[in-house]
């Protein structure tokens, strides 16, 4: 019954489009381009081609360039129709130099409002009442993924928390195995996302949300954030020569095949596995915290899309289509399913979910347990140079964590 | 100027005279030699590399002969490597390359061979302020100026397209090219230009029939320092050409930056020397006027 | 009637004058039509875009030109509080000195063996100057392999048996510096060979015949008699280098793409990436920086056109 409505809604909708309005290409930028990922976003290219209109694929390389590309763009005057962002701050600006198309009466007539949920997914988008976003999925960040194989080869259980990982990296390094697997590309963002995970699971929601929210400056000097700043450095001891310039994917290859023991990556890291054909519990254990034996939050970030106004009505008629059909529940289910992110709305059949995702999807449940992502309060000059002070920590042996710490501080101290 | 002249052939070295061989030649010749392998190794690596597949790369090393020599990672890097979902090599943007240079190496020569001319011959109240600014300009680093160059190029709207890397590249290539005329018509004879005055011909005609005809030499060495600078530009490709216009070496760059679970130096290595072919087939076949180029354009202080 | 009064010569004088003045200057008009280009770019793009550029630092634009605040010296303030940029010059320093020194040595030592009547010297100069042809982004590209500690240099040593042989410069931010020298001096040497040759070359052969007839040992003829002589090409060649590595950018690029951690990161760097991160003011301010070593070349240059003019005064 299902499949036959949705035929029927096709076929209306590519009739509509040969008989009253002309199809029209909307131009996508985004920079999903690993395996794992364009298997997801070929998911969204396809049921749009299928309306009628046309996707056409703008995939940069690297969430940094691809913001930057689009930002350009957007000042030069020739921006794209629709490009992706993360939930927060990075498009602040284009809302408020209205360039952005508003989509209140398409958010409204469908209802968004209700069927989207948490309501931390909306906020982002909904703003002074209007709507200017889309949200695609809900990422959940604070994940290890162990490689099983490789922990046995040293002898070792997977480990449940940080301690016991801490003083299992040099048995795995004496194994042969590069114990901590992190990349360095981008100017540090791998690092910093670690980073951030690391001081959720060592101190908690509450602390996250002081230091990036309210910048709570004796909070981020404390001694508690340099114990997990300490944490890091001696992980950065425990990475291999090739991590300094090394893509996230990259990364995740090398867990994936066993020469190294774990990686702190968000869900999207599970695509790879996927796309790998390993299964979870078998080839790799997946740690949410990450690495707490008793994980009480999930760190929650995801991706959206804007709209940018066009002046055209084919294009504009496109884009609405777009905007509406990456929400409906079936292309939500398999988009998420490919992603290894969770949707946006409850009413999606997430039956196809592996047990990694259904861990996630219990703890999320629970009220409160959705803690946002640093882009939620702080901009992308923020990030940009908090990935310096994690990544220089990391790779400069003569940075210590309290330089480093000094850094943090003065740098949440002037941010805006 | 005269850096590039006596750079030339024919002057002779001024070394002491050789004796026999000696010692000392011989160790000249080490030296040198050591010094030739040093600048050959990464070429070497370079071309050897990019004919072993990966599995070779791993059981040998760098400098090993490839054991089955293929040209399968030149043809990908040309037309199937992939940069983000779209894999169709360097060919785009080696046609990119070519359309921008093809453009912008003209235009900033003649735009410069004119400026020279006047500066030369023609001075005007402020004509020396001009050039002193210009080439002031010369020294200034362009991250200097990318911003608002930027948003000049977006309000005029040719910001992200062909015509705005091309006026980019005009633009800072004038210093040096005006320069290296305006020495150049400089050095020419005065009675030339009087002659031509006293004939009553003007601003243009004689630059067209006088001073053209004479600039051919200077020219050429112009073309050969243009060339190889628009093409090895790097970043005013990439933030100024637009997604529909990345010139090769930004699609280089993106093609390595583009992994799939480990790095292809196959691929890699036989798109960097594709994309360096043109540079250095310019530089093999013109030799000596590239050497004069770069001395000329050296002089630029 | 024929005589002409003072008066009326003096007019038709002024007249002759103005009509003089006004044909130079019609004569003149096509030239200045002719260099409208080069005015557009001189004052529109270098001397405004400057003016912007400085302007800019001193508000908290963030990307679009929208709700713009002056903000003083805060731009300032905030870029020598942030390592980054500390490092970033720290680097600039070190990368700049280490690069122009090897290119400065061994672009002389080159240049005299060079010029030792050799045979083939055709051959040499064209190995030594190819890596020039070559951008930036290529050469960073290649030495990334030759550095690689898995691939590179390192693997070939240990395969040959010296299994603790350790060369990996890049994967150390202590020694990432080192490699990008290695690599960017590889590209310049020849330049460098090329122009000090060329100097090498101006010296009078007499020079040398009065040092033999003295019997001053060759190495001390060089270093006190045709260095000092042949001291306009490396000013040359000094300039050169000095230009180059202010603006350093593509290497960092295409080599380590400012890693490991921050420790390969340049002014260069930080401009781009502020810009990109939507963070324009500060970039602004990193830029306005980077423009003070030429502006201290300027004036280098000026101090010695005075200090010559004033030279050619007393004699």
């Amino acid at each position: 019954m299902k499949s036959f409505v949705s035929v029927v809604a096709v076929a209306a909708a590519a009739l509509l489009a040969s008989t009253s309005v002309h199809a029209a290409d909307v131009e996508v930028v985004h920079w999903w381009t690993s395996g794992g990922e364009q298997a997801a976003v070929s998911v969204f290219a396809q049921e749009f081609d299928a309306t009628g209109d046309h996707w056409v694929d703008g995939a940069i390389a690297l969430g940094e360039t691809a913001r930057a590309t689009i930002m350009q763009r957007a000042l030069g005057g020739d921006p794209p129709d629709a490009a992706q962002f993360n939930p927060g701050r990075q498009y602040e600006e284009l809302i408020a130099a209205g360039l952005l198309l508003d989509l209140t009466p398409l958010a409204e007539k469908e209802g968004w409002d209700k069927i989207i949920r948490p309501d931390s997914l909306k906020a982002p988008c909904q703003i002074d009442g209007k709507w200017w976003c889309v949200p695609v999925n809900l990422h959940l960040q604070n994940w290890a993924w162990a490689s099983i194989p490789a922990f046995t080869k040293a002898g070792l259980e997977v480990p449940t928390d940080w301690d016991t990982y801490l003083a299992d990296l040099p048995k795995l390094k004496e194994a042969g195995v590069i114990p901590f697997a992190v990349g360095g590309d981008g100017g540090g963002w791998q690092i910093s996302l670690l980073a951030n995970q690391l001081i959720l699971s060592q101190l908690g929601a509450a602390s996250v949300e002081k230091i990036w929210k309210d910048k709570d400056l004796d909070l981020a000097g404390g001694p508690e954030v340099l114990k997990a700043f300490t944490t890091l450095k001696t992980l950065g001891e425990y990475a291999d020569d090739g991590s300094p310039n090394r893509s996230w994917a990259d990364t995740a290859s090398l867990v994936i095949k066993g020469d190294a023991a774990l990686q702190v990556m968000g869900d999207w890291a599970q695509g790879e596995f996927q796309v790998a054909g390993q299964k979870p519990g078998v080839d790799y254990a997946c740690l949410l915290g990450p690495l707490s034996p008793d994980p009480q939050n999930v760190r929650g970030g995801g991706d959206i899309f804007v709209f940018f106004k066009q002046g055209d009505p084919d294009v504009e008629r496109a884009q609405l289509s777009l905007a509406s059909l990456m929400l409906s529940p079936a292309v939500q289910a398999k988009f998420n399913t490919a992603k290894g992110s969770a949707p946006v709305r409850d009413d999606v059949d997430m039956s196809l979910a592996n047990d990694c995702m259904k861990k996630a999807l219990t703890v999320l449940a629970k009220p409160g347990a959705l803690v946002p992502d640093q882009n939620i309060w702080r901009n992308e000059a923020f990030a940009t140079a908090q990935n310096a002070i994690f990544s220089d920590l990391i790779y400069n042996k003569a940075t210590t964590p309290e330089s480093a710490q000094a850094q943090f501080v003065e740098l949440l101290k002037n941010a805006e | 100027m005269s850096v590039a002249t006596a750079n030339s052939s024919g002057v002779e070295p001024s070394g002491p005279k050789p004796r026999r061989v000696t010692p000392g030649r011989i160790g000249i010749y080490a030296f040198l030699i050591m010094a030739a392998i040093f600048f050959l190794l990464p070429l070497a690596v370079m071309i050897l590399t990019s004919m072993k597949s990966m599995n070779e790369i791993r059981g040998g090393n760098i400098f090993a002969l490839p054991a089955q020599p293929t040209l399968d990672y030149w043809i990908k890097a040309w037309s199937s490597a992939c940069t983000g979902v779209t894999c169709n090599g360097l060919a785009p943007g080696f046609f990119n390359s070519v359309k921008i240079t093809v453009l912008a190496v003209p235009i900033s020569i003649i735009l410069s061979m004119i400026n020279g001319y006047a500066l030369s011959f023609w001075r005007f109240r402020g004509s020396e302020l001009m050039f002193g600014l210009l080439v002031f300009g010369a020294f200034v680093p362009f991250q200097v100026l990318v911003y608002p160059i930027i948003f000049g190029l977006s309000r005029v709207g040719l910001f992200g397209t062909l015509p705005g890397i091309v006026i980019v590249h005009s633009v800072f290539g004038m210093p040096i090219l005006t320069l290296l005329f305006r020495n150049f018509f400089a050095s020419l004879p005065a009675e030339l230009f009087k002659a031509a005055r006293v004939d009553g011909a003007g601003f243009w005609r004689i630059f067209f029939s006088v001073m053209l005809p004479m600039s051919v030499p200077i020219a050429i060495v112009a073309v050969i320092l243009q060339v190889t600078g628009i093409w090895n530009d790097f970043i005013f490709g990439l933030v100024f050409a637009g997604r529909e216009n990345l010139p090769m070496t930004v699609q280089l760059n993106n093609i390595v930056r583009t992994s799939t679970g480990t790095v292809e130096y196959s691929t890699n290595m036989a798109a960097t020397i594709l994309t360096g072919a043109v540079p250095l087939i310019v530089y093999f076949v013109s030799g000596k006027w590239f050497v004069r180029g770069i001395a000329a354009g050296a002089v630029k202080g | 009637m024929t005589t002409i009064t003072a008066s009326e010569r003096a007019l038709s004088e002024g007249q002759l004058k103005s009509r003089a003045n006004r044909r130079r200057l019609l004569s003149k008009l096509p030239a200045i039509i002719g260099t409208i280009p080069m005015m557009i770019v001189a004052i529109g793009v270098f001397v405004i875009g400057i003016g912007f550029t400085i302007v800019l630092s001193f508000t908290n634009v963030k990307f679009f030109l929208i709700n713009i605040d002056f903000v003083g010296l805060k731009q300032y303030d905030i870029l020598w509080s942030t390592a980054r940029w500390v490092e970033s010059v720290k680097h600039i320093w070190f990368y700049g000195f280490g690069h122009i020194a090897l290119c400065l040595v061994g672009g002389f030592l080159l240049a005299v063996f060079m010029d030792q009547r050799i045979k083939a010297e055709d051959a040499f100069r064209t190995i030594f100057l190819y890596p020039f042809a070559l951008s930036a982004v290529i050469t960073g590209l290649v030495w990334q392999l030759m550095l690689d500690p898995i691939w590179g240099l390192q693997a070939y040593v240990r395969s040959l048996g010296f299994s603790d042989f350790t060369f990996a410069p890049l994967a150390d931010g202590n020694t990432a510096l080192l490699g990008m020298i290695v690599a960017s001096s590889w590209n310049g040497v020849g330049v460098t060979m090329a122009i000090l040759l060329a100097g090498l070359r101006g010296v009078d052969e007499e020079i040398w015949k009065a040092a033999r007839i003295d019997g001053i040992p060759t190495w001390r003829t060089y270093i006190s008699i045709v260095i000092p002589m042949m001291r306009g090409a490396v000013a040359t060649a000094l300039v050169l280098l000095v230009v180059n590595v202010v603006r350093t950018f593509d290497i960092v690029i295409a080599m380590t793409g400012g890693g490991p951690g921050i420790s390969t990161q340049m002014p260069a760097t930080y401009v781009i990436d502020s810009i990109n991160s939507r963070n324009v003011g500060q970039g602004m301010a990193a830029a306005t920086i980077m423009l003070l070593p030429i502006a201290m070349l300027i004036l280098i240059q000026f101090f010695f056109r005075w200090r010559a003019s004033l030279k050619g005064r007393t004699t």
